[in-house]
């Protein structure tokens, strides 16, 4: 640990957080183009040319805001909260890979490589994030004193422990497919087959479970505003508001970053595009255009979904996680290792059993979910 | 690595002193249990140092450290299901007030 | 003094400190908070020690589910003693002696051990700590059984809470 590597981090560090924070207004620019071309609207258009500068307008606007202290709130967990919720937005994909290795460069010496930190237990550490990306959530409902936010807080806490269970599990059939912890192996190991080829379901139990842990919809609860007024952040204005924002959009970022890693080949060029002028084995500098590619596609599926789905009901929110999600992310953990270890001592064809079995695993959760989570079932008597 | 093992030992025996002190000195049965985690945290402090200073070829007590992990896990779901269920029942959680056991 | 070393004595201020403030502190939420920092100074810790996997488990276990269940737990049950009133017993000057001696005790043992002062043994060459852990975790020379009795612990311990904490139907 020397002063030049501490220094190399500091900056890739700040560039990172520089870039999240760019792309967080774009990415709000973004949706609300996208959802008003679903909604057959136009969206924002009048600030700046097709409506480029609305987030610096949105930005000046925020800024000015009045901030208002809910009376008898603890004070400073109220100051603290949005901070909390934006750090781990911000950190998460510190250990991501964003180019090859060829990408590498040489400066003053140090080999500078496209990841800030690469650590051995890479997809660990992101799942530790993961899980405390709730605490600023609760404290901003506990610290409002306000009982909308304290029931937001409490529902996206119990929420998203809840989703966590399967996101986790989730990732344990990466580690197994990879056969490493360590991010790069996990892309490197994609090089001829995606993840999301050999273990379809889990990438789909993936999807679901990061849309519940970031509270997009239809797993909005925490602040679903014909229930709970705004959840949690009922009483934040201003700048403090315009950070719970920011941690929402940086977060949906980081794990469309995260599952383009995991399952999509993360800087690995498109299955198409092998052995020719555009794979990053010849074209190197090629790996983060990939990624931003796979991001926008991803994110654009997150704000589809939001355009489609409705909000799904609290009881059924939580019987779907712990009923149907739990238990198919076991079963696939258990299916993936055994078709390895199949695959390994049998015959290597046994690897296409795991996408096979895993969606017959799927289809039978769909209609456990017919079965269970149907209207008749939880209807009031 | 220039840090003597007596530091970790050390600064693991303090903060099961101070587990101990909450434990013993808290009426609050959540407060209680606070104190448990900090003595157990103390524990694995000492069996990471000892599998870094002793052998780390033998994983022990990394091994030893996770299973510590589970059981905290295991402790406080049913400790705090045990005092919940109390609460709700009693309407207290302050551990002296739970006594109808000793009638 | 070395870089490593002041960063060893900052992280134990801060889980010493956070630790004291756990016991200390009149609000309930307030010490499951302080709990989180030491808990996370203890991540620091295993992260000094280069067992990385345990500094990303005692993030995943200990901060993201065990100190949030006591933050519900305090949420749910926040009527009675709403912060007020007395915290600790009234004999607590007994269990502050008790600790004390404690801590003198262990301190006196640890410096009279032989051996206490050594460095850490070299890392073996090649080494990967996560796979060398899993290994021994599931092999049967190694740690299976602590394993699988662990497992079981879970299972009971999930079966457990789930029927403690059930509204019965019938009572």
């Amino acid at each position: 640990m020397t002063f030049a590597s501490i220094l190399e981090w500091l900056i890739k560090g700040f560039v990172w957080v520089m870039i999240l924070l760019g792309g967080f207004a774009y990415l709000t620019y973004y949706e609300r183009r996208a959802l008003a071309r679903i909604q057959v609207r136009i969206g924002p258009n009048r600030a700046g040319p097709l409506g480029l500068l609305q987030p610096i307008a949105d930005a000046i606007k925020l800024i000015f805001k009045e901030e208002l202290m809910p009376a008898r709130a603890d004070k400073l967990l109220f100051f603290l909260a949005p901070i909390i919720t934006l750090t781990p937005a911000l950190v998460i994909t510190a250990v991501v890979p964003f180019g090859p290795e060829g990408l590498n460069f040489p400066l003053f010496g140090r080999v500078i490589t496209w990841q800030i930190a690469d650590i051995n237990v890479g997809i660990l550490y992101i799942m530790s994030i993961a899980s405390i990306a709730v605490y600023g959530i609760v404290l901003a409902g506990w610290s409002s004193n306000n009982k909308y936010a304290m029931l937001g807080g409490l529902r996206s806490t119990a929420q998203m422990i809840s989703y966590e269970l399967a996101l986790g599990l989730s990732f344990v059939s990466v580690i197994v497919l990879a056969d490493s912890t360590r991010m790069i192996d996990i892309v490197e190991a994609q090089k001829s087959m995606w993840f999301m080829v050999l273990q379809p379901v889990g990438m789909v139990i993936f999807l679901i479970a990061t849309l519940a842990e970031v509270n997009r919809s239809p797993f909005d609860m925490p602040e679903a505003e014909q229930e709970l007024a705004a959840g949690y952040h009922s009483e934040y204005g201003g700048m403090k508001f315009a950070l719970l924002f920011m941690a929402e959009y940086d977060k949906m970022i980081a794990i469309c970053i995260i599952a383009a890693t995991i399952f999509f080949g993360g800087y690995r060029e498109f299955w198409f595009l092998q052995n020719t002028w555009f794979s990053v084995d010849q074209t190197p500098i090629l790996g983060p255009v990939y990624v931003f590619i796979k991001v926008f596609i991803l994110l654009f599926g997150m704000i589809w979904v939001r355009a489609t789905l409705p909000r799904i009901r609290y009881d059924r929110l939580m019987a779907f996680g712990w009923k149907i999600l739990l238990p198919l992310s076991l079963a696939l953990v258990f299916l993936t290792a055994t078709g390895i270890l199949l695959a390994q001592e049998v015959n290597p064809l046994f690897m296409w059993g795991i996408p096979v079995v895993s969606l017959a695993a799927g289809f039978i959760a769909i209609l456990g979910m017919y079965q269970t989570l149907r209207r008749k079932e939880h209807a009031r008597a | 690595m220039s840090i003597p093992l007596s530091w970790y030992l050390i600064l693991a025996a303090a903060l099961f002193a101070i587990g101990l002190f909450g434990v013993l000195s808290r009426r609050n049965a959540i407060a209680i249990l606070l104190g448990v985690e900090l003595m157990l945290n103390a524990v694995n402090i000492n069996l990471a140092a000892f599998w870094r200073y002793l052998d780390p070829a033998q994983m022990a007590g990394q091994a030893f450290a996770v299973i510590v992990f589970a059981v905290a896990a295991a402790e406080v779901a049913v400790g705090l299901a045990l005092i919940i269920s109390v609460y709700r029942r009693r309407k207290t959680v302050v551990a002296d007030e739970i006594d109808l056991m000793k009638w | 003094m070395t870089a490593e070393q002041i960063l060893f004595l900052l992280t134990g201020a801060l889980i010493l400190g956070s630790a004291l403030m756990v016991v200390a502190t009149r609000k309930l939420l307030h010490a499951a908070l302080w709990l989180v920092a030491a808990l996370f100074g203890v991540a620091i810790l295993y992260a000094i020690l280069q067992a990385s996997f345990l500094a990303v488990v005692q993030v995943v276990v200990y901060i993201g589910a065990i100190a949030i269940l006591f933050i519900f737990a305090v949420m749910l049950t926040r009527r009675e003693m709403r912060d007020q009133g007395q915290q600790t017993r009234t004999n607590w000057w007994i269990a502050a002696l008790l600790g004390l001696l404690i801590l003198a005790g262990l301190v006196f043992l640890i410096l009279a051990v032989p051996g206490a002062d050594r460095l850490p043994a070299a890392l073996p060459e090649g080494l990967d700590t996560v796979r060398a852990l899993g290994n021994a975790l599931v092999s049967p020379e190694a740690y299976v059984l602590p394993f699988e009795v662990a497992s079981v612990l879970l299972l009971a311990a999930l079966v457990g809470a789930v029927y403690i904490a059930s509204v019965g139907k019938k009572d």
